[in-house]
């Protein structure tokens, strides 16, 4: 179970994130709904580690992780502009966090052919990445993040600026494939019918940001 | 049957698109002319006089068997390497500063690093010679010291131009999949950075391998580099056939070196989703606050130190501090007075004066050369490839080849020029001609083809429309080369010091002559002509930065 809360994060002046809480159950497929620039994804920088809040605190299962390094947190996550390494092959991409492991060769390599299967790319591991359509990138950028078995995936507008066929297919999938691994996860979108595609429970931004209580955040 | 057609198709599709309102044949040779007369005698026939005439089996046998001249190859390339990448992994860190972060003054921080690389070498070299103890002097690791100082702009623009459009999600995406902070930097970071590394590394190593001023300062009689030994053989010990093997030998060893660098190059580049929107942070944590104002204090500190050591070198006498150099170089009285003990055999304010009306030679040598060469590649088209190429070619050729091939092809008939007060703005001008011609070309490029048309439709003849538009634009591009070429006259040591004649030494040249010299006040006054010309370089570029700003702007 994730738990983010009381979170609050200010650049300068600028406050993005205001007392913010919000959980995701074991297994569950939470959508976080909001407009652009509404602080959702700062708030999955803070779950990832990637950014320190200012205030508030994250827990992973019960135990306080905000201090926790990156690495650390096997918390994966698939960001908007998928991010494949540009240098590595789409087996190498999937094969990264199985290696940061330290898993066997041969574990990484079943690890890899499994999660190919899996998003239907069997075909394209010796691929370039570069060379990948819209969709082949997205499903390769989510069988990365999936290969080293994290404890919850966050997913950063994973489906937005595809076009509107790609993307309906695109969010079937990834609902049918969140579940069959059940994995938890917490996705940030501002689609709505995006978000009851996909998850299982819709929140919307302002519901989870406290209007403050006085004295709440520093 | 295809492919026939499609030579006739676009042959024919050329011939159209040649304009009728093309300029005046007689006018486009007129302005490659100089260009090529001057880099056919300037640079073509010394470089092959040095490799024909001096080139003597003896002189191949003594470069192939001594073993002191084996150690010179072998310190020069180990020196370089050292250099190189010591430079890179030092560069990375304000790359990364300057590529990541946002702060108060980041602007001046990016000037001060960049301060190092304007510097003349002899400047660079004395302003070391001061900083460093006497126990590191003439030692190779103030040479080594030396080089990353004068070469760290190079890594810190290459490089750190690559990494601000580096997408900073690339690194998170690591993270989140379990890479530590240095593996991350190692694996992805610097895996992706890797052909602007080798980029810059390249220069860097041809710079720190024919590095000559830096070297004749800091090095001593101990530590000559290829460059230095060529200087000492042809000038010293008139051995100009081992002189012209080494200068051969070098060439060879720099041309394996850059096409390795460029393998390597080639090798790492990868199409990179760029971002084109910088993506620099304001520091937010403490870590992130202590690293970027630790670097920039570093980065002020080794900018800084080794000026104001020039400067306090400067003002050092034998018991204390005072003007008394500077009273010496600028004063009547001391200057004039020629007492023997004082007299160390140049004129120190002389030199300054010498080194101004040479650069003022030199920068109209090169204005008019490289402008008319401008012009004339931008009309021919395609075959101004071949003069570009061709006036580049002295950029690729190191100083001390080209001092040494304009010495040995006008020092004896057909053509003795050795008293003509010509050869120096001449040598300086064969440098500084592609600077020039590298900041116009791309201006007159840049000129939409249909401003041109537009004025046929006026009325205009070619010539005129060449006249009203080119030309013009021309004006401010060449006044930006024309501080270049200035600049680089004034610091320019390798080639003059084979031209140099005594009683009319340039500034660089005095420089390192009374630096090398025992007395506390000759030393005193090398600092203060090396403080000098420091300024003098300085008023110069800061001239030029502030040209181009102003154009930046108006555009």
């Amino acid at each position: 179970m994730l738990e983010a809360q009381h979170i609050s994060v200010a650049f300068g002046d600028n406050t993005v994130l205001t007392n913010a809480t919000i959980t995701v159950g074991a297994g569950k497929v939470v959508a976080l709904l909001g407009p652009s620039g509404s602080g959702k994804s700062t708030l999955l920088r803070v779950i990832a580690g990637l950014l320190v809040p200012d205030s508030g605190r994250v827990l992973l299962d019960g135990v306080d992780i905000t201090a926790l390094p990156t690495h650390r947190r096997n918390i994966g996550m698939v960001f908007q502009d998928d991010q494949l390494f540009p240098h590595r092959t789409v087996a190498q991409n999937i094969e990264f966090g199985p290696r940061m492991l330290g898993w066997v060769k041969a574990r990484r390599s079943a690890r890899v052919a499994e999660l190919l299967d899996l998003v239907g790319l069997g075909a394209l591991a010796d691929r370039r990445v570069t060379e990948l359509s819209g969709g082949e990138s997205k499903r390769v950028a989510l069988a990365r993040t999936l290969a080293p078995e994290p404890r919850v995936v966050l997913l950063d507008e994973p489906l937005t600026g595809l076009d509107r066929d790609l993307h309906d297919q695109l969010a079937d999938d990834l609902a049918g494939l969140l579940r069959r691994t059940n994995t938890s996860a917490l996705l940030v979108t501002h689609d709505h019918n995006e978000a009851t595609t996909i998850a299982d429970r819709i929140i919307t931004i302002d519901a989870i940001s406290g209007s403050g209580a006085p004295g709440a955040h520093q | 049957m295809d492919r026939h057609r499609g030579a006739v198709n676009s042959a024919a599709v050329r011939r159209h698109r040649r304009s009728p309102n093309r300029l005046p044949r007689a006018l486009v040779v007129g302005l490659a002319a100089p260009a090529l007369v001057f880099v056919a005698m300037f640079y073509a026939w010394p470089v092959v006089t040095l490799a024909t005439r001096s080139f003597t089996a003896e002189a191949v046998r003594t470069v192939l068997h001594d073993k002191a001249i084996h150690r010179v190859v072998w310190f020069t390339a180990w020196q370089a390497a050292l250099s190189t990448v010591l430079t890179v992994a030092v560069g990375l860190i304000p790359a990364y500063l300057l590529a990541r972060y946002e702060f108060v003054g980041r602007r001046s921080v990016t000037a001060l690093v960049t301060v190092p690389f304007v510097l003349p070498t002899v400047v660079v070299g004395a302003a070391f010679l001061a900083l460093l103890p006497d126990s590191l002097d003439q030692s190779a690791t103030a040479i080594v010291v030396a080089h990353v100082f004068f070469n760290i702009a190079i890594v810190v623009r290459g490089v750190g131009g690559l990494w601000e459009q580096l997408p900073t999600d690339l690194a998170a995406a690591a993270r989140t999949l379990g890479a530590s902070p240095a593996r991350t930097m190692r694996e992805i970071t610097l895996a992706l950075l890797a052909p602007a590394i080798y980029a810059s590394a390249s220069i860097v190593f041809l710079f720190s391998f024919t590095s000559f001023g830096v070297v004749r300062l800091l090095g001593g009689p101990a530590h000559p580099t290829l460059e230095v030994e060529i200087w000492q053989r042809a000038t010293r010990l008139g051995d100009v056939g081992v002189a012209a093997v080494l200068s051969v030998t070098q060439l060879i060893l720099l041309g394996v070196a850059v096409a390795w660098f460029a393998r390597m190059q080639t090798r790492h580049q990868r199409t990179l989703g760029l971002a084109p929107l910088t993506q620099r942070q304001r520091p937010r944590t403490r870590r992130q606050r202590v690293f970027v104002g630790f670097t920039i204090a570093s980065v002020v500190v080794a900018v800084g130190a080794p000026l104001v050591a020039l400067i306090e070198h400067s003002l050092r006498t034998g018991q204390g501090h005072s003007l008394a150099a500077w009273r010496a170089v600028f004063g009547n009285d001391v200057a004039n007075s020629n007492r023997p003990s004082l007299n160390p055999g140049l004129d120190a304010f002389a030199s300054i004066t010498a080194s101004l009306r040479i650069a003022v030679v030199a920068m109209l040598i090169s204005v008019v050369i490289g402008g008319c060469a401008s012009l004339a590649i931008t009309a021919l088209g395609r075959s101004g490839r071949l003069l570009d190429v061709g006036l580049m070619l002295p950029l690729a050729t190191s100083a001390v080849t080209i001092g040494f091939g304009l010495l040995i092809t006008f020092n004896s008939a057909p053509v003795d020029w050795r008293g003509s007060a010509l050869m120096i703005p001449l040598g300086h001008a064969l440098v500084a001609t592609p600077f020039v011609v590298r900041i116009v070309v791309p201006v007159l490029r840049a000129v939409d083809p249909r401003l041109r048309d537009a004025a046929a439709t006026l009325g205009a003849t070619p010539a005129r429309a060449w006249c009203t538009i080119d030309l013009r634009i021309t004006a401010r591009p060449l006044l930006t080369g024309a501080g270049f070429a200035f600049a680089i006259s004034l610091g320019e040591f390798g080639a003059t010091s084979f031209l140099t004649r005594h009683g009319r030494e340039t500034l660089p040249i005095a420089i390192e002559r009374l630096l090398n010299r025992p007395g506390a006040l000759l030393h005193a006054q090398g600092y203060v002509l090396a403080t000098v010309l420091a300024v003098l370089t300085f008023v110069v570029i800061a001239a030029v930065e502030a040209i181009r700003v102003e154009r930046r702007t108006h555009a």
